[in-house]
């Protein structure tokens, strides 16, 4: 169980650094500061 | 959720590393414990759920629906996006557009409210969306966490991680003597301990004749 959670959290860190270094994270802010049309039915 | 549709969402497809990454980390430390402790959705099923309504209990054959949440995550969260983007060429939150009534509760409603411009705007969108919400609170009254359990995509997705997590309620197979009180009092109607419905609110734990059960690292 241990190795497992070992193998999944590295994967989820990896994935969370690269987002960091491609800057996606900055997309993910912009999308959030934004009002979703979507999301309140206007979309 | 709404981060992981606009990656499929809009011109350009992106691979979301950034959100599956935090999913996955915050899956592992936690799995479905933010959905019984952190969730501002599930807070507001939980009061309705106070209300002095007549109670339900779902059969093992509506416990069975369970497995929707699962298929709405795969269908509105990335078939529909892309579907979506290989006949427009713009994909779209399908969740966000077609289903979330946490949307509708947390930002729909109140911006209608208080800005004219987006009152005047809504239409039969909203109008569906207001449905699906109102069919959550009124299921809410008399059904632990519908949403939770049936509807939503996040809930889904952390819930492979359960098993996993580090944080979560355990049980001391020690001190466990199999009386089953715990899967008797428990509100998602687990089948086990600390299985994939599990929200780790610890009813169990509080019901546990040898206080085998426990929340905490595990």
């Amino acid at each position: 169980m241990n190795k497992q959670r070992i193998c999944v959290l590295l994967v989820g860190l990896a994935f969370l650094s690269y987002g960091i270094y491609t800057k996606e994270y900055t997309r993910v802010m912009r999308k959030a500061i934004t009002i979703c049309l979507e999301c309140i039915g206007i979309g | 959720m709404g981060s992981l549709q606009s990656s499929l969402s809009g011109v350009i497809l992106h691979f979301p590393f950034y959100v599956l990454g935090l999913l996955i980390v915050f899956g592992v430390l936690f799995g479905r414990l933010i959905c019984g402790w952190a969730c501002p959705f599930g807070l507001v099923q939980e009061l309705l759920y106070k209300l002095p309504t007549p109670k339900i209990k779902l059969s093992p054959t509506i416990q069975r629906f369970t497995i929707l949440k699962y298929i709405i995550t795969v269908l509105f969260l990335v078939v529909l996006p892309l579907a979506y983007y290989y006949i427009d060429g713009i994909g779209i939150p399908a969740f966000c557009k077609f289903i979330c009534p946490a949307g509708t509760l947390e930002a729909a409603l109140p911006l209608a409210a208080v800005k004219p411009n987006i009152r005047n705007a809504l239409g039969m969108l909203f109008g569906w969306k207001l449905a699906v919400l109102m069919t959550v609170i009124i299921t809410s009254t008399c059904i632990y966490r519908p949403f939770c359990r049936f509807l939503c995509p996040l809930g889904a997705i952390y819930s492979l991680f359960n098993r996993l997590s580090v944080y979560g309620i355990k049980v001391d197979l020690v001190k466990c003597i199999g009386c089953d009180k715990c899967l008797h009092h428990c509100p998602m109607q687990c089948h086990k301990v600390g299985d994939r419905e599990c929200i780790n609110c610890g009813a169990c734990a509080e019901v546990c004749p040898t206080k085998a059960i426990s929340l905490g690292k595990k």
